[in-house]
């Protein structure tokens, strides 16, 4: 069972130093454009799995290995979030 | 770092814990933190509770329901004592929030423990004096499985939704399409749903079928923790 974007808010601060969940991301796959809080998350651990909650396809993958945190953004086209 | 002030029932299975954070920046209702525990062995779990308390204090609530084969809770809930020291981080999470600036009508929708961000907006709501009408349905097994039960009961603007057990004039039974349509303020309403992963997509799906604008509705789902 899925969780949804909202969580990744912690984990994805460690790499971006900002609040993601209120970013967008644009599906590589379908196009749609959605804030993250809204991605469908899947526990991959020790990482995260995130997929479109439109057409179910992978936006990124999030892990967290030893002391290095890796994201893989393979399926998402254009990041967009408030200026600070 | 936080160090837990006191530690109360909420429920048969839930327990509200109250953190001391002394560098705590202030948070907006519906944030989370991230608990993190650490085993002697030095594995690690991290999961994410909400918050019940917003604004500026530094001590903060969690409430937190006991899942059996939960990797965290059951600690949160049976072991963890006052003067206990706490690994957190947040205030995380800017888009499952309300602030007092907004004027829509509000409906809160929660299932089970998800009640806890939406009473922190309850509560927001009452503090800064805010005009626009909130009204919250609460899914829950039984009457005592609800969270903060002494505090909602003071309050008109909430309907209750027993899918167990209930008092004798309550519907006993899984939230329907047909007694969302009658619980809910109307299309146009911001609508916060928070509960369990397959709790939250129905009600959603359901919201939209009714006619309301999916944009209006953010949602927050809860899993194993």
């Amino acid at each position: 069972m899925h969780l949804d974007g909202n969580v990744l808010a912690g984990p994805l601060l460690e790499l971006f130093r900002e609040d993601m969940t209120t970013a967008t991301a644009r599906c590589a796959s379908c196009g749609d454009v959605s804030v993250l809080a809204t991605a469908m998350v899947y526990d991959a651990a020790p990482g995260w799995c995130v997929r479109c909650h439109v057409c179910g396809d992978v936006l990124l993958t999030f892990v967290r290995a030893g002391d290095r945190l890796r994201i893989d953004l393979r399926g998402v086209t254009a990041l967009e979030l408030p200026a600070g | 770092m936080g160090t837990v002030a006191s530690t109360s029932a909420e429920t048969p299975s839930g327990r509200s814990i109250w953190i001391d954070v002394p560098d705590w920046a202030g948070n907006i209702a519906g944030q989370h933190v991230d608990v993190r525990l650490t085993a002697p062995d030095g594995y690690q779990a991290t999961r994410s509770y909400s918050l019940a308390s917003s604004g500026p204090s530094p001590r903060l609530q969690l409430a937190v329901d006991k899942l059996p084969d939960g990797e965290v809770s059951p600690y949160l809930v049976d072991d963890l004592r006052a003067g206990d020291m706490l690994e957190l981080r947040g205030p995380l999470g800017g888009w499952f929030v309300w602030s007092p600036s907004v004027e829509q009508p509000v409906q809160l929708i929660a299932g089970g423990s998800g009640v806890v961000p939406l009473v922190a907006m309850i509560r927001a709501h009452a503090a800064s004096g805010s005009t626009a009408p909130m009204q919250l349905l609460y899914s829950v097994r039984t009457p005592d499985d609800r969270f903060f039960a002494d505090e909602l009961e003071k309050l008109d603007n909430i309907t209750y939704a027993y899918t167990r057990s209930g008092p004798p004039d309550a519907t006993i039974g899984r939230l329907t399409k047909e007694r969302l349509a009658a619980a809910v303020l109307p299309v146009g309403s911001a609508v916060f749903v928070c509960g369990p992963t397959g709790f939250v997509e129905a009600v959603a799906s359901w919201l939209v079928d009714l006619g309301h604008d999916a944009s209006l509705i953010k949602t927050e789902r809860f899993g194993g923790a």
